[in-house]
């Protein structure tokens, strides 16, 4: 059974999306939760698909059989209506059992999801719209990130997830089940990453306007790797180098942007928009709307509404230099 | 009166049968015309007018789903914005099924239910001719806020805080809460309308057990409307309250509960399948022991299965909430009974294939659809156990998954039956047959057209795409699957587009039916067609379940109504033993009127707390109106 389980488990996301790994894909499991979620669709899926089969067979047996020539409609043999009345509840008492075990099967996997480990990676995650705030509070200190969450492999992972306007979904399904982030309430969803890599993940609750474009990451990293990047993101911002960053943070501090955005180790600590301390060190901007390059940044900043319309951040009026300067100095921030 | 060669309480076995009918055609009739039209309270005159206005909201919806696909069909798509798709996908959703899907559930029900059990009108026919008017004003408000660019978008579901004051800007979603005032007044009406006439109008000796099942499902629907819809209506006027004057039910910051919401939302919506559901089978079971000329096997079994469908309805709504955080073993709880409605669907298609195997099968148009529901709803039967478990429910909750299993329950589940339905009754509503080759063309089509559509979606579900979204990316896999779905869409648009040619023209120019063109056994049959607008000239007197194949010959009728007035015979409840001549309204402006008033009270009130106060005025005046004694021979009794 188990074993059966599992190369089942191997072969039909073959069949389902050839060639889409590294996407968010529920049978593209990437730790020990995703897995037991996948095993048990594939058992409660092959079920179902053998039983929808019998019904098929049966229905065509019933229309194609061979028959006597036409009777008159109200000519009913006893003896056969109670072989039928056997045969149909018989399949009434199959479907008790299926549904009976397909409970039991669900309460346990359910059981399963939340072990709990005090050594977990506790994360907390506020859902804006349209945009993930990420606070790590993985030993004494904690620091604010935003769209991408860096995981260190095989240690559990404990989110709490709350929002701060309307309802959002948390969704990595190669990683694990969902969990809704509401206003008012905090919910919690755990999982391990069990192998290296980029997953993804977006929001699955409606929440308006750009719901489409609420993207966000998880990266599995070997323990030494994920702490060098807490290090790293613990850190207060780099210091520009070169003229043009410190023009770029001087328009960064004077112009609006601050009036959102906190870049620590800078006076901008306003916590509106996304943490800005390290935006260069993540893949994605605009929770995945764009790749992180100098030009992306600067196509952003230049223009937020055309991009991703309806956005919280508005356009600020820049002149050619400044905008060079600022997407300079964001590019920096490393 | 005008009755000068009348004497007074003639009956109707003082005369013959020509001037018996001439008689009560006069009696019963709606007057040619404008004034006769708007005054009407003939159910089947209504019931036709619901049946053509759902099916028209049936296209619009089906234009809107297009245009879905035609931008879901590659990424990064810029065919629609994100604000009109946003406001497309709500009004898809709200319109099939507020709009579309109950109030046709409903039409049939109004349009058969009276036929079946042999009586002459609905009861409270003119309540009948209200709820219409409330339906078409509900319908064309949406339509007409969707067409000034105030439509809801916050789907049809409307979750706070999306749809609350703070972040549901505008008028969008008041119009939203408010078009659902208007259709569950309708609804709640009707419902109302069914439970009294299948309790106290049906034919003499039309025991409970020879109620015909389409009746039955009826009633537990009705049941259920009555029981469900106060759900919605106390959410959604909370949420007008919320929006409009600054109460807080749904809002955290003052002690509000933004779950409250999918509580009361869900505690309606699920049921609402039902609603939608149960009338679909109930057609399946008419149609299928006509088709396998055998009476339906199982019949007790049949009824309980309805009965405990809509019971186990109420207890599973939170199988719609199982990613929002509630407690673990209530999950479970909701688990075990969602899975457990598997049991009267299971008990219903066994039954079904065991009257096809007992009988002789006739491959019509409306057998072929049944196949086409056993096929789909299967699946879709079996999508809906996995999505009762709630670890499979957090892969596959607000993903492509779930769009396929519920457009398998609500297409494949009621719409294929309701479209068999509709070959089937159509001789009865018009008189005339539906093309019989067209029919397997529209059947092929549209079943075919919608397996390739949907059944891609459940993988699409699986590889991670959420639903609601109004574009994807390059990154993520999913184009080649959503072109395909595209493609696929236009064979299952086709297949509707031919059924409207087919009905439309068959309205005209099909062959005439017959009475019985199928041989059926149930009542409605055993009565021209069109029926005449007293439905029968003498109440049948019923003595099995399926009287016309038992008695097809010799119907026996009671006698003693009066013919210069509108009456009908009214039975007791388990036995249906004759108890009184009862009046039946006669036709009346005052509905309308008062639809009028309610109408203009419920739109002010999306802009004024004070049209409660001041628009409740012409409302009580109409009332007034509708009630006022006239002296009419009806009103009198």
């Amino acid at each position: 059974m188990r074993q059966g389980s599992r190369a089942a488990a191997s072969v039909l996301p073959a069949l389902l999306c050839a060639g889409c790994a590294g996407a968010q894909s529920a049978f593209d499991t990437g730790g020990a939760q995703a897995l037991g979620l996948a095993r048990l669709m594939i058992f409660i899926m092959a079920v179902c698909a053998a039983v929808w089969l019998a019904v098929m067979a049966a229905l065509a047996f019933a229309l194609w059989r061979r028959r006597q020539e036409a009777t008159e409609p109200l000519a009913i043999d006893a003896r056969r209506q109670r072989r039928m009345s056997l045969v149909v509840g018989g399949s009434v008492a199959a479907t008790v059992v299926i549904i009976g075990l397909f409970t039991v099967t669900s309460f346990w996997v359910t059981r399963s999801l939340w072990a709990g480990d005090r050594d977990a990676v506790k994360i907390d995650m506020r859902g804006y719209q349209w945009w993930w705030q990420v606070t790590y509070r993985d030993g004494n200190q904690a620091f604010t990130t935003a769209n991408e969450i860096h995981v260190p492999v095989g240690r559990l992972v404990r989110i709490r997830l709350t929002a701060d306007d309307v309802i959002h979904s948390f969704w990595v399904p190669s990683l694990t089940g969902k969990q809704d982030l509401i206003p008012g309430r905090t919910n919690e969803v755990s999982f391990v990453a069990e192998r290296p890599g980029v997953y993804r993940g977006q929001c699955a609750e409606f929440c308006g306007l750009q719901h489409a474009r609420m993207a966000m990451q998880v990266i599995a990293q070997s323990p030494q790797d994920y702490d060098a990047w807490r290090q790293s993101q613990l850190a207060p911002a780099a210091k520009p180098s070169d003229p043009e960053q410190v023009f770029g943070e001087q328009v960064f501090l004077s112009k609006p942007c601050a009036a959102c955005h906190t870049v620590r180790g800078t006076s901008a600590t306003a916590q509106l928009g996304p943490d800005l301390t390290h935006v260069a060190s993540r893949s994605t901007i605009a929770a995945g709307v764009l790749e992180t390059t100098r030009g992306s940044l600067a196509a952003w900043i230049a223009d937020p509404q055309t991009i991703k319309p309806g956005n919280n951040m508005p356009m600020v009026a820049l002149s050619p230099d400044e905008l060079n300067a600022i997407s300079a100095y964001m590019a920096s921030l490393k | 009166m005008t009755s000068e060669a009348i004497p007074l309480d003639v009956r109707d076995r003082a005369i013959d049968d020509d001037t018996l009918r001439a008689r009560l055609a006069k009696t019963w009739a709606t007057p040619r015309g404008l004034w006769g039209a708007l005054t009407t309270v003939d159910h089947k005159i209504i019931a036709r007018r619901y049946l053509v206005t759902a099916f028209i909201f049936l296209a619009l919806g089906g234009i809107l789903a297009v245009l879905m696909r035609l931008q879901l069909a590659r990424p990064e798509s810029r065919v629609l914005g994100p604000d009109f798709y946003n406001q497309i996908f709500t009004m898809h959703g709200s319109n099939m099924m507020f709009l579309f899907a109950v109030p046709v559930m409903e039409a049939m029900g109004v349009y058969l239910v009276p036929l079946m059990v042999g009586t002459r009108n609905i009861a409270f026919p003119r309540l009948n001719a209200f709820s219409y008017w409330m339906y078409l004003a509900g319908g064309i408000t949406l339509w007409l806020s969707f067409a000034l660019n105030m439509g809801p978008d916050v789907g049809w579901f409307a979750y706070v805080p999306l749809s609350g004051p703070e972040y549901g800007a505008g008028k969008r979603a008041d119009f939203w809460a408010q078009m659902i005032t208007f259709t569950e007044v309708a609804a709640l009406a009707v419902a109302v309308e069914i439970v009294v006439t299948v309790f106290k109008q049906r034919a003499p000796g039309m025991s409970l057990n020879r109620i015909p099942l389409f009746v039955w499902s009826m009633l537990v629907t009705s049941f259920l409307v009555i029981m469900a819809m106060p759900a919605i209506m106390i959410a959604s006027s909370t949420l007008i309250m919320d929006r409009l004057v600054g109460t807080h039910f749904y809002n955290p910051a003052e002690g509000g509960d933004v779950l409250l919401w999918q509580h009361l939302f869900w505690f309606f919506g699920h049921p609402e399948v039902y609603i939608i559901f149960l009338p679909a089978v109930g057609m399946v079971s008419s149609m299928v022991p006509t088709f396998a000329r055998r009476p339906i096997f199982g019949y007790l079994p049949l009824v309980l299965a309805l009965v405990a469908t809509g019971i186990l309805a109420f207890g599973l709504w939170v199988h719609h909430m199982f990613v929002t955080g509630l407690p673990r073993v209530g999950e479970s709880f909701f688990t075990a009974s969602s899975m457990s409605i598997a049991v009267p669907a299971g008990i219903q298609i066994f039954c079904w294939i065991a009257t096809l195997w007992d009988g002789k099968p006739v491959f019509k148009t409306p057998l072929l659809f049944v196949l086409a529901f056993l096929f789909t709803f299967i699946i879709g039967g079996m999508t809906g156990v996995m999505v009762a478990s709630v670890p499979f429910d957090t892969q596959v909750h607000d993903t492509y998954f779930v769009v396929a299993h519920f457009h398998y329950v609500l297409i494949g589940g009621a719409v294929f039956p309701l479209m068999g339905a509709v070959y089937y009754w159509f001789p009865k509503f018009t008189g005339r047959l539906m093309s019989e080759r067209l029919g397997r063309w529209v059947v092929g089509l549209v079943f075919v057209g919608f397996n390739l559509t949907f059944f891609p979606m459940h993988i699409l579900g699986f590889e991670g795409m959420p639903r609601r979204v109004y574009t994807y990316q390059h990154d993520v896999p999913w184009a080649a699957l959503n072109l395909f779905v595209s493609l696929s869409s236009i064979v299952l648009t086709a297949g509707f587009l031919l059924f409207f040619i087919d009905a439309i023209r068959s309205a005209r120019r099909g062959v005439a039916a017959g009475d019985n063109p199928w041989g059926a056994a149930t009542l409605e049959w055993a009565t021209a067609s069109p029926p005449p607008p007293y439905n029968f000239a003498h109440i049948p007197v019923v003595d099995d379940a399926n009287p016309l194949w038992s008695a097809p010959e010799t119907l026996t009728v009671a006698g003693g109504l009066r013919v210069d007035r509108r009456e009908l015979v009214v039975t007791s409840v388990a036995e249906a033993r004759p108890e009184a001549r009862e009046s039946s309204p006669a036709n009346s402006i005052w509905p309308l009127l008062t639809a009028l008033a309610t109408t203009v009270m419920l739109i002010w009130s999306i802009f004024s707390p004070w049209a409660v106060v001041w628009g409740s005025i012409p409302i009580a005046i109409a009332l007034t109106g509708w009630f006022w004694p006239k002296g009419t021979p009806e009103d009198e009794a």
